[in-house]
């Protein structure tokens, strides 16, 4: 019980002993000043919310379960914030060029979040016009495969042969092929989706049970019928694979297609940021990429869930 | 009434992948009466699976033909339904969406909606039309897949072994279940079985088959009233009388191993 309780509050007395450091070690005297204690604003508005979650569960049985089995681990990352300032902030003992304090990491956020939510539309929009034209080129091509012999011979040694290379292997061909690079970019993040969904639709197609066609058959099924009432949803699981794969891929295209030839982009920000050695805003970049690709998973799994509610356990996130 | 299964001169091989011929069926003929009850019984490698495909036109006959009502089956079709072993319900349907799948699959389902609660209610699945398949037994699956081989209004009901891996007591339940639809229906019905009890307790004939050729050894007519009485004197006679022919009698043989 009294356990219990602790791990629920752990996460709140972390947060406070990480503050009272920030705010009675002063910061090495190598470490340039931040324009303000935007660390300190942090762990203030971090600590707030798990105020407000712990006064929360004592009347939501939800955030309650939540507390108690991911309190002591909020704790510890509070704990691995306060390390990490130590480190870089107080003590300077890394290079601070390359190691800037959290306050200035945490100020890019703040200073420079017009660009930043610039930077967030743009490569938002390459990344769905680019996931659209591979998902949609990907999931047709694999449907072809699976239920035509003939698509199949003449596509497969296509797919072996183009899709293992990396897609933005092709920059120095498409760059010159294509007018714009923005094009050349969305090309990339279309190949490097198509593959993965191309091989798992076809495939979880191919692999569907026998007997699963055989009883659309004795109930008077016909051919199309057959292909969009039992095929695709029986290949589904396997087609949501296929999506997993390629959302991770795309993001990695995203963001090598975007620093060379893009103008903006996150992808664009961290490079251009990194050529001007801005190291804070280079890891404001990766914080920001983080939590963006973080919540596209996220998504992609509340989409999976609602479609194949039906199935348990492919992959849990 | 319709429903009559004319099988002339069926035969079937299929080849192993090691190149060797295996005869599934030689030149079978049978003809199976309207609304009547058949089993086809037999050791494993008889070819009765192999038949009942044949008939549901999932795999067709190399030689010779199977007649529905004279017409000559060609390709599977609703007017035979089948029901498999396993329950092969489609897991991302709900049990309504699977007894209706095939009606809508032909495009009849507005006119027949009604078909599909009565179905549902004579499976005795009322209360689980939402349920998903692997929330539900493999008993109550195996009415489901049943419910959905008879909205249809086949003329013929094909079950292969579709009791096989259910447990005794949910079996017994289900042959009666199945007996009733088929009193109900007036459907010709053929089911392949292990099972000799199962074979003697539901059959108007039991179609007895042998491996190695594959053939008809005999067709038993089972002049046995109903309901019928599991440990009757009639009915352990019959019982007797298949095993004999399958030579499982247990007399004049060799045990085929000693302690």
């Amino acid at each position: 019980m009294v356990l219990n309780h602790l791990k629920k509050i752990s996460p709140i007395i972390s947060v406070i002993f990480t503050l009272l450091i920030q705010i009675a070690v002063p910061n090495a005297a190598k470490q340039p000043d931040a324009k303000g204690p935007y660390f300190t604003f942090f762990l203030y508005i971090v600590g707030g919310i798990f105020v407000v979650l712990y006064a929360a569960s004592f009347f939501n049985k939800k955030i309650n379960d939540y507390l108690l089995d991911s309190g002591p681990l909020l704790a510890g990352g509070a704990q691995l914030l306060n390390f990490i300032n130590l480190i870089c902030s107080k003590f300077a003992l890394l290079p601070v060029l390359f190691f800037p304090s959290l306050d200035r990491v945490f100020a890019v956020f703040v200073n420079d979040r017009a660009l930043m939510i610039e930077c967030i539309i743009s490569s938002g929009k390459l990344l769905i016009i680019g996931f659209a034209v591979g998902a949609t080129l990907g999931f047709t091509t694999g449907i072809l495969i699976g239920f035509n012999k003939k698509v199949a011979y003449w596509i497969n040694p296509l797919t072996k042969i183009i899709g293992p290379i990396p897609a933005t292997s092709w920059s120095p061909l498409v760059l010159s092929l294509f007018s714009t690079s923005y094009q050349a970019a969305v090309f990339m993040i279309a190949l490097s989706v198509w593959f993965p969904i191309t091989v798992m639709t076809s495939n979880g197609i191919q692999n569907v049970q026998q007997t699963y066609f055989e009883v659309a058959d004795t109930l008077g099924a016909d051919k199309l019928y057959k292909i969009f009432k039992v095929g695709i949803p029986a290949a589904l699981p396997n087609v949501f694979l296929g999506f997993f794969y390629a959302t991770t891929g795309s993001f990695v295209t995203l963001v090598t297609a975007e620093m060379f030839g893009c103008k903006s982009g996150i992808g664009w920000y961290l490079n251009w940021q990194k050529s001007m050695m801005l190291y804070a805003n280079v890891y404001a970049g990766l914080i920001l990429l983080a939590v963006l690709c973080n919540l596209i998973i996220t998504l992609l799994f509340r989409i999976k869930d609602r479609l194949l509610g039906w199935q348990k356990g492919v992959i849990k996130w | 009434m319709v429903g009559e299964i004319k099988i002339d001169n069926v035969s079937k091989s299929f080849t192993n992948p090691d190149g060797s011929v295996v005869n599934a069926l030689n030149g079978v003929n049978l003809t199976i009466e309207p609304g009547s009850f058949i089993s086809l019984i037999g050791p494993s490698g008889c070819g009765k699976t192999t038949l009942l495909r044949a008939i549901a036109g999932l795999g067709l006959a190399d030689e010779g033909t199977v007649f529905l009502d004279g017409e000559p089956v060609r390709a599977p079709g609703h007017e035979r339904g089948f029901a498999f072993q396993q329950a092969n319900l489609y897991p991302w349907l709900s049990i309504e969406n699977n007894i209706a799948f095939g009606l809508r699959a032909r495009g009849i389902y507005k006119e027949k909606k009604e078909d599909v609660k009565e179905y549902i209610d004579m499976v005795g699945l009322t209360g689980f039309e939402n349920s998903y398949p692997h929330q539900l037994s493999g008993g109550m699956n195996q009415r489901a897949a049943l419910a959905r081989a008879l909205v249809g209004h086949p003329k013929v009901l094909l079950l292969d072994e579709p009791l096989g891996a259910l447990d005794a007591f949910t079996r017994m339940n289900m042959q009666d279940e199945i007996l009733r639809i088929w009193k109900d229906q007036k459907m010709t019905m053929i089911m392949v079985t292990h099972d000799v009890d199962e074979a003697v307790y539901l059959s108007d004939k039991v179609v007895i088959m042998t491996p190695r050729p594959a053939k008809i050894e005999q067709v038993l007519d089972i002049e046995l009233g109903r309901p019928r009485a599991r440990g009757g004197n009639d009915f352990i006679k019959y019982r007797t009388k298949i095993l004999e022919i399958l030579n499982y009698a247990g007399e004049n043989r060799e045990p085929e191993y000693y302690l």
